[in-house]
């Protein structure tokens, strides 16, 4: 089974968001990166299909600045096989000119999978599978909560408001990972010298500049501090009072 | 003159409460683009709460049936919906950032070639141009962005539209659609228990944190949300469902879902950056901590500091009395 795993580099989920001197994009000084917590099910799902199957090959693919290859080297000591970096300085705000991107390399890969987390938690865009998906006619699922291959067909759970979708696809197809489809492994130091001398080919991407124009970045509303309505339990007829008749929530 | 195309869902044959709010934004960004709003549903019959949409500023609603759309067909709706698109000439097509929507639009984005903003919080249009405002790093900013070209295409965050109503005609239409539902099929829905609200689509969500102590008191915070009377959902912070005591489906955060309720209720949740990055646009938020140094009380409106499990139920008890 040949799988492909596409990949992000994102700021860490503790980052402080400071908005750099432009007023468009984030100030990276001094911030953290890690690999999205979202692809992190979605490697972890394609080393156990490839282990279960008993042979293939995963390979990461990552749409980034050069900084994006520790990001694959992370998933190399996973256990992926081979990593290839599609470098680019700046990513657009249009998530089709990635999927544009993401589908010209994966088109003559010959895989049988394309696993993605189903969002990355830097944009949000959440839409890159389901488009690569649509880029080359493939069937999709997106955020994946339990999976199950057999053969040329597989079924996938996911979430939706009150309740779970089952849905059945066949082969090859793309998917889209969530939290719940497994418990993602940690690198063992074996893994992280493995993964040294593991092949990680970097190429040029070919990024369009999409039809998506920043405007600005800018902060969330300020909140003022809670009105600290009372202590225990005395204080509740006065919170509902407020939530009553000045917030007038209830 | 541009059009707005607003794409619909339906659940067992009812049109969907997201809906309303579907309409809601498209008639707004119609107005500004002088033109119409046409509602379109796909299902495998009539659809029960069409007749309401016009109400909500639909001035037409078309309800397309195949026998395999009764439940969510993405390649069979994409085909549809895009065929649709292109066949008119619209200004925007606007879908719900529901589970369906976040999966079905950027398939229809896609097959037009056009770009996609998912879980839009604003929008408008400035010189001719549709312009957006939806949440990154989980809410902790904000990205305003200008759609070059037509349609724009954009799914609109749950619960912050609120339906408004606007009547217009609402002119009912239905036709029968030909064509395979496609190669990914839903097979059934597995419903969670009835009554229950999905906490991304609650108007009032009640979240518990460590400070619930272990996963029964979570108990306390379903009574409290059933005290609001169908209007609640429970949510729960990373930290108590990386324990197990509760579903990821429920987990609020930059790791789970970003809510923007009415009302949030955050229950012995001290408010880790992540955590406020989830819930930090609901409308108005209530804490309740032990700790009055909590950081959860830097962002809420109104907080109680006391041990929840004596607030909550004099909270379950006046909140009884109001619906009573």
């Amino acid at each position: 089974m040949k799988i492909a795993v596409c990949i992000k580099r994102v700021p860490d989920s503790e980052t402080r968001v400071k908005i750099a001197s432009d007023g468009k994009s984030l100030d990276e000084a001094g911030v953290k990166f890690i690999l999205n917590p979202y692809d992190e099910f979605a490697v972890e799902e394609a080393l156990r299909l490839k282990e279960r199957a008993g042979a293939g090959e995963v390979v990461a693919v990552a749409l980034g600045p050069s900084a994006a290859q520790e990001t694959i080297r992370t998933t190399l000591a996973m256990g992926v096989d081979r990593g290839i970096l599609l470098q680019t300085d700046r990513l657009p705000a249009d998530g089709l000119e990635a999927a544009k991107a993401l589908a010209a390399e994966l088109a003559p890969g010959g895989y049988d999978l394309l696993l993605f987390g189903k969002m990355a938690i830097d944009d949000y865009n959440q839409q890159v599978g389901p488009m690569v998906a649509e880029l080359l006619g493939l069937p999709c699922v997106t955020s994946v909560a339990h999976l199950e291959i057999a053969g040329a067909r597989g079924v996938a759970e996911r979430e939706i408001e009150g309740g779970v979708e089952v849905v059945e696809f066949p082969l090859p197809a793309v998917l889209s990972t969530d939290k719940g489809l497994n418990e993602p492994r940690y690198p063992a130091l074996k893994g992280i010298m493995a993964a040294k001398k593991k092949p990680l080919e970097v190429k040029a991407a070919a990024l369009g500049g999409g039809a998506l124009e920043i405007v600005a970045l800018l902060p969330p509303p300020e909140r003022q501090p809670a009105k600290i309505v009372g202590e225990g339990a005395a204080a509740v007829p006065e919170l509902v009072r407020l939530l009553r008749e000045e917030a007038k929530v209830l | 003159m541009s059009d707005v195309l607003a794409v619909l869902e339906q659940r067992h044959g009812a049109v969907r409460k997201v809906s309303h709010e579907v309409v809601t934004g498209a008639r707004r960004l119609a107005d500004a683009l002088g033109g119409d709003v046409e509602a379109l549903v796909l299902a495998a019959g009539a659809v029960q709460g069409v007749e309401r949409l016009g109400a909500f500023g639909a001035d037409t609603v078309r309800t397309l049936t195949n026998a395999g759309f009764a439940l969510y067909a993405p390649e069979g709706y994409t085909q549809v919906i895009a065929e649709r698109v292109q066949a008119g000439r619209y200004g925007a097509v606007v879908f719900a950032a529901s589970a369906t929507g976040k999966d079905l639009a950027p398939r229809v984005a896609a097959r037009l070639g056009r770009p996609l903003a998912q879980d839009v919080m604003d929008v408008g249009v400035e010189a001719g141009a549709v312009v957006v405002v939806r949440p990154v790093f989980a809410g902790k900013a904000l990205l305003k962005l200008r759609v070059g070209g037509s349609p724009a295409v954009i799914s609109l965050r749950p619960n912050v539209f609120t339906p408004v109503e606007r009547p217009r005609a609402g002119i009912q239409e239905s036709a029968a659609v030909a064509g395979s539902a496609g190669r990914v099929v839903t097979k059934e829905i597995k419903a969670a228990e009835a009554g229950t609200l999905d906490v991304g689509e609650a108007p009032i969500v009640v979240s518990g944190g460590r400070g619930l102590k272990e996963p029964a008191n979570f108990k306390v915070l379903e009574a409290l949300a059933a005290a609001f009377g169908g209007q609640a959902a429970v949510g729960a912070s990373r930290a108590v469902v990386d324990a197990g005591w509760r579903p990821h489906a429920d987990q609020v955060g930059q790791t789970g879902k970003t809510v923007s309720p009415t009302l949030y209720v955050a229950v012995g949740i001290s408010g880790a950056i992540q955590h406020l990055a989830g819930m930090r646009t609901s409308k108005v938020i209530v804490a309740i901590n032990k700790d009055k140094d909590a950081p959860i009380f830097k962002v809420a409106d109104y907080g109680i500091v006391g041990d929840l499990f004596e607030v909550v139920p004099r909270l379950i008890d006046e909140i009884k009395k109001l619906h009573g």
